[in-house]
């Protein structure tokens, strides 16, 4: 072995380097992104007429999937619920049982899930394509700043719609979890509601639940914002980006859902 | 006037190495070479869109690369650019396309800027076209749009990045023409880098020849067709013998 090949860091180091340049390299995106946004959202300086459209785009049209994914998770709720509720005749308890995974965990993880892959997906892959086809270059060469354009009203319109459909989805799932009891358990709906009212649930629980959807929307938007605007590669590098957001989002969800549910007890 | 000195770039490879360009004011430039022989780079680092490793980017005496935030915003605003694809923002329609730079940039009224697009899509021979989105165009017809968005502000300094790419000889000559009497209506400053030699060299004052990321030719149209570097004579004229 030469000298020269013994004095080099070896293939094994120097992927690891490299994989923790790349790693530190998104970590900064992120963050640089995440302050430009901050910044032109305190000077209002964003697009108000784009900020709508997105919020009308993202939030009305997810109401479909968010309704019948919040229904079932009621009565999915319910159903795991029922062989207990049986066995010890806590019919009374249904609705706290119900109300208390549903309103601090799943209402919120679930919807996040659904809107990283319906309005996260379809942010990147949209941005992504005017990445590749040179419209991001196209607003820069015409003096227009596409964080200000493009970024930060996509950004504010995912939180917001995360943010409302996780409010909706706990009432629609509180509904569902409801007439499942009916339908499987023979619990009134009323019997459920005071279940729900007596005291074992609190504001705090719903609060709880509406404080991570701000946090996934964040990471959401972030992330496909990010995915998007680095995207290289015509078609195939726009299918990597949309890829890359929904496994990176989804994992920041559950990893950042894990660390607040500590946080937040 | 456009001047660029010593520039250099390089990403796995060196792109463009030592390039140094006067385009002089009111002029119709093109610049040619082979593909990925750096031409589209220079009118991104004229833009300010690229920095060059080295070098310097002058620009109506003003240096491009030294410019802030906000000095890079009001020289854009001064700069009108056809993007190799057109570029056309696919959630907007034609008018919206073409409107876009007049509402963002300037504090007009709506009727001016109606009229305004208006004026621009009869230019390039589209009226009534305001209500169409982009996808529902044909390619000369996005070029059209692209050309429209790019002139509508009336801008002193205009570049176009392929402006006939993937058209037609008639559609192409059409293109090429309408390119050159709008920069003589605007008495402006024009870049155009074509692979279409044949009808570029019919509008061009002065052209410049790139190869491998080096400037290897400089002239009037004249000189760029009778040129005694055979590299250049071969490129100019399409032959198949020669030292490229």
């Amino acid at each position: 072995m030469s000298a020269e090949t013994s004095s080099g860091p070896s293939p094994a180091f120097a992927g690891l380097a490299q994989r923790a340049n790349d790693w530190l390299g998104l970590i900064g995106g992120f963050g640089v992104l995440f302050v430009e946004i901050v910044r032109r959202t305190l000077r209002r300086d964003f697009d108000r007429a784009e900020f709508l459209r997105n919020l009308y785009r993202m939030g009305i049209k997810s109401m479909p999937i968010v309704t019948v994914t919040a229904l079932f998770t009621g009565g999915i709720m319910v159903i795991q619920a029922a062989p207990i509720v049986q066995r010890y005749g806590a019919y009374g308890l249904l609705g706290w049982g119900a109300g208390f995974g549903t309103l601090r965990e799943i209402a919120p993880l679930l919807t996040a899930l659904m809107i990283n892959g319906r309005v996260g997906a379809n942010n990147t892959a949209e941005l992504g394509t005017m990445a590749v086809t040179e419209q991001i270059d196209a607003l820069r060469a015409l003096a227009i700043d596409p964080v200000g354009f493009l970024v930060a009203p996509r950004f504010l319109a995912i939180v917001i719609t995360l943010f409302l459909s996780t409010i909706f989805s706990d009432a629609l799932a509180l509904l569902g979890a409801a007439y499942a009891g009916l339908g499987f358990l023979g619990v009134e709906p009323a019997v459920f509601y005071r279940g729900l009212t007596t005291g074992l649930l609190g504001f705090g629980d719903v609060a709880h639940g509406l404080q991570k959807s701000i946090v996934f929307g964040v990471v959401i938007g972030l992330s496909s914002c990010h995915y998007g605007l680095s995207t290289k590669g015509g078609a195939p590098g726009v299918g990597r980006s949309v890829n890359s957001t929904v496994v990176a989002s989804a994992a920041g969800i559950f990893v950042l859902d894990y660390l607040l549910s500590f946080a937040l007890s | 006037m456009i001047r660029l000195e010593g520039v250099c770039k390089s990403f796995d490879r060196a792109v463009l190495s030592e390039v140094d360009l006067d385009v002089p004011e009111s002029c119709l430039f093109g610049l040619i070479g082979p593909g990925a022989s750096g031409k589209s780079l220079l009118l991104r680092m004229i833009t300010g869109l690229m920095r060059p490793d080295s070098g310097k980017v002058t620009v109506g005496g003003s240096d491009v690369l030294a410019m802030g935030d906000m000095q890079l915003h009001e020289y854009r605003k001064g700069i009108g650019m056809l993007f190799q694809n057109n570029a056309l923002f696919d959630f907007m329609t034609v008018a919206e396309n073409i409107a876009f730079p007049l509402r963002r940039l300037f504090d007009l009224p709506e009727a001016e800027i109606a009229e305004r697009v208006a004026e621009r899509l009869l230019r390039v021979d589209l009226p009534g076209f305001e209500g169409r989105v982009p996808a529902g165009l044909s390619g000369g017809q996005k070029k059209r749009v692209g050309v429209a968005r790019a002139t509508v502000t009336r801008a002193p300094i205009v570049l176009y990045d392929e402006p006939a790419a993937g058209l037609d000889p008639v559609t192409s000559q059409k293109i090429f023409d309408l390119l050159r009497a709008e920069q003589r209506a605007a008495n402006s400053t024009v870049v155009m880098v074509s692979s279409d030699l044949d009808r570029l060299l019919t509008v061009t004052d002065r052209v410049a020849m790139m190869l491998d990321g080096r400037l290897i030719f400089e002239g009037t149209t004249e000189q760029a067709k009778n040129a005694t570097d055979p590299r250049v004579y071969q490129f100019v004229h399409g032959k198949l013998d020669g030292p490229l």
